[in-house]
């Protein structure tokens, strides 16, 4: 072998797997491209448009952003996530002006001005939602019914959860129609059942334990059914499963470890409940989540893992 | 395989990670690598002091020969490894910690001269007689922390030991080292285990060995029931898993007992140590043979992956070229596997008492990324810690911060680097945060 040859020093491991953020990143796009294709089925082409608008806002929001803070910018589809989020969140027939306006805030204010992705204390696809809801409530009180009508307006309905809602199916006949989708409500929030598809491709690639999103669920059923409300129509109902299966689970956004997690699951479910119950609000599952967002240093402070071989202080007892 | 349902559905923390395997010399048998012309051998090659040289430029040694003493305490002596003469000493980077250490240079004379072997039986040594024995052969741990084994040996009355682990589980990638001695050597490592269970006087052996490696399990049972040991001497598989090579993994996962944090398994009764370690004890107690070599799996991207038993000082660059030389992409060379093991500053590197294997490599080079606080690190971290915690408080400089993670806990096995989404080099922060924690005296 020839002398002299030059090495790279470099520190171990030397071996590395396979994760990468833009992988954890786009299998959520994968996943949310469930829930979204619902969305274009069940309000038609302008939810297709919405979402364009969404994402490439976003994107865009996010590239100057970047430039005007003087950072690299990435495609690792953390921008793309948070577009599709807030449109489905968003009602199916949002003035596309109000579409670009949450998405810029999302971005710009909620993600980027508190240092990027990893920084941000509250989900941005809830924080712009919320800006736009608090902002624009006029434009964003009316709900339609599912339409297969692509372009055309559709007539104005009650969401389920509104006080004003009113039905003639029989119980099973709802639970039928909550879990397949086939009733007013957030562009992409109404069908349990693409969303549950969405949630098993993350379950099955690592990306969320089902701790999470079981621990939330079953905290609502619960609750409800101990307020002499509907358990299954609570949790079938409204944004919980978009909530259970793709914001409560941010990683950024939520405790570090398994339990802390399980701890925001609790205190978002407890929340949700209440506001549905006795708030003036229809819906709570995007203000329970931003308020948990707060909790989120606390748990962390208090949630730790047991380290091995931890010793416990004698004297104490 | 062993499957764990409670792991997999999430009922219990999924610590460790799987690396693949990648164990291209594990059908590869032992063959002896050709005596090398020189050799290098520093005289510091594990944690504790230095030893002290002996020889001078100019003197004739055999092999087996001590050139270099224990300085006492935690230290080991070492030997020559061919038969030649002594050069000046030179300075060189230690393929162990990277920091420049003072080396003994012996030329070969080809003849691989020995000096006397003094063989005994054990059953007319005395436990203090076969602890001098080992203690005199420079025996250290081979498993790669070659910290020195009559050191690790050498309980007080009042703490005894009441079982002796034996670690087959060879969980870095590549390695195959431990797995062939297990296969080929198997009576060598019993009558290492038969001489540790009489000096330790313990009745109780388990040896552990990963599912992975059924050849080694069975070879080490028809091993252990051929040698007919007093007490108590049983194989268990464990689970095929990173860090499982781990001491204080590995006695979890046996004995089901957690070594108290900052302790060593002593404290519970308990001595681990590696079999090629084992088969070395035999060799030096039961032949009077000192350290002189070692099975180290040359792998990676080299032509032939081998086992080879060569000399310590050998320089990696004669073993890779034992294994048919490096192709023009491989710019890293690792001693030790891909999750551990040091990167060299050069293939002259010599081989060391703790270097189980020279890996050749392509540099996988990872920008850093900002945490997204996935904690896939916690998950991953067999000493139940928070890696993240140690790269934000190192970054910040809140050193003192770290103790209050259990820094000093980590053991490095890179597991949560390994898993990293972000590409962040968690265990070099880890490093670099632990020493400037020991400066400010926070241990």
């Amino acid at each position: 072998m020839e002398n002299g040859k030059q090495l790279i020093l470099c520190s171990a491991p030397h071996l590395r797997g396979r994760t990468s953020i833009s992988r954890d990143m786009y299998l959520v796009v994968l996943a949310l491209l469930f829930p979204a294709a619902g969305a274009v089925y069940f309000f038609g082409l302008y939810a297709l448009l919405m979402l364009a608008v969404g994402v490439s806002t976003a994107v865009l929001t996010e590239y100057v952003a970047k430039r005007m803070r003087r950072k690299a910018f990435f495609m690792d589809g953390s921008a793309i996530v948070t577009g599709l989020l807030i449109v489905l969140i968003l009602p199916p027939r949002t003035p596309l002006w109000i579409v670009v306006v949450g998405s810029i805030f999302s971005i710009a204010i909620a993600k980027e001005a508190f240092g990027g992705l990893g920084f941000n204390i509250f989900n941005p696809a809830i924080a712009g939602r919320a800006f736009v809801s608090v902002s624009f409530a006029g434009s964003l009180a009316r709900w339609i019914a599912p339409t297969s009508s692509w372009m055309a307006d559709a007539a104005t309905t009650a969401t389920p959860l509104s006080e004003s809602f009113t039905t003639a199916l029989s119980k099973p006949e709802l639970y039928k129609a909550l879990f397949l989708g086939n009733v007013a409500g957030s562009v992409g929030e109404t069908s349990a059942l693409l969303i549950l598809i969405g949630g098993a491709i993350l379950l099955a690639f690592g990306i969320i334990k089902w701790h999470v999103p079981f621990t939330y669920i079953a905290t609502v059923f619960v609750l409800s059914w101990i307020m002499g409300q509907d358990p299954i129509f609570h949790i079938l109902a409204g944004g919980l499963m978009l909530g259970a299966f793709f914001m409560i689970t941010d990683y950024v956004t939520s405790p570090l470890t398994t339990r802390g997690r399980m701890i925001f699951a609790v205190g978002a479910g407890i929340l949700v409940v209440l506001i549905r119950v006795l708030g003036n609000m229809p819906e709570g599952v995007a203000y329970s989540i931003l308020m948990m967002n707060a909790f989120t240093p606390l748990i962390d402070r208090y949630v730790r893992p047991r380290p091995f071989g931890l010793v416990k202080s004698k004297g104490k007892g | 395989m062993k499957v764990d349902l409670l792991e997999i559905l999430g009922f219990r923390r999924a610590e460790g990670v799987h690396p693949p395997g990648r164990k291209f010399a594990a059908d590869q048998a032992i063959e002896r690598a050709p005596l090398p012309e020189g050799v290098i051998l520093p005289i510091s090659q594990h944690i504790g002091a230095p030893a002290k040289p002996v020889v001078k430029s100019g003197d004739q040694v055999l092999v087996g020969q001590v050139v270099a003493e224990s300085s006492g305490g935690c230290s080991a002596p070492i030997h020559a490894t061919i038969s030649g003469e002594v050069k000046a000493p030179t300075t060189v980077v230690s393929p162990a910690t990277g920091s420049l250490v003072e080396a003994i240079v012996i030329e070969g004379d080809g003849e691989d001269a020995w000096i006397e072997l003094e063989a005994a039986s054990l059953d007319a040594l005395s436990s203090e007689e076969a602890l001098a024995r080992i203690a005199g052969a420079g025996i250290v741990g081979l498993g790669g922390a070659a910290f020195p084994t009559h050191v690790k040996l050498n309980r007080p009355p009042e703490s005894p030991v009441h079982t002796l682990l034996v670690n087959g589980a060879e969980c870095e990638p590549y390695i195959t080292s431990d797995d062939r001695l297990m296969i080929e050597d198997p009576d060598r490592i019993a009558a290492g285990i038969q001489v540790l269970m009489k000096l330790l006087s313990v009745e109780k052996t388990i040896i552990g060995i990963e599912h992975n490696k059924p050849k080694a399990i069975e070879s080490m049972r028809a091993a252990i029931a051929r040698a007919d040991l007093p007490g108590d001497v049983r194989v268990v598989g464990v689970s095929a898993k990173y860090p499982m090579g781990a001491e204080k993994t590995l006695i979890k996962a046996l004995l089901g007992v957690e070594v108290p944090e900052g302790g060593f398994p002593t404290d519970i009764g308990i001595v681990v140590q590696n079999v090629a370690t084992l088969a070395a004890v035999a060799d030096a107690v039961l032949d009077g043979r000192p350290l002189v070599e070692r099975v180290v799996t040359v792998t990676g991207l080299v032509e032939r992956p081998k086992n080879l038993i060569s000399r310590f000082g050998a320089p990696a660059s004669m073993l890779i070229d034992v294994c048919g030389g490096m192709p023009e992409g491989a710019d890293v060379v690792v001693f030790g596997g891909p999750m551990m093991g040091i990167a060299q500053a050069s293939c002259d590197a010599p081989l060391l008492k703790s270097t189980n294997c020279v890996l050749a490599k392509e540099a996988s080079l990872r920008t850093e990324r900002g945490c997204i606080r996935c904690g896939r690190c916690i998950q991953r971290c067999p000493m139940g810690l928070m890696p993240l915690m140690y790269v934000n408080l190192t970054k910040k400089e809140m050193i003192a911060d770290l103790a209050d993670y259990h820094v000093l806990n980590c053991v490095e096995c890179g597991a949560c680097t390994y898993d990293c989404p972000a590409g962040i080099p968690i265990v070099s922060y880890i490093k670099v945060g632990k020493a400037k924690l020991r400066q400010l005296g926070g241990n």
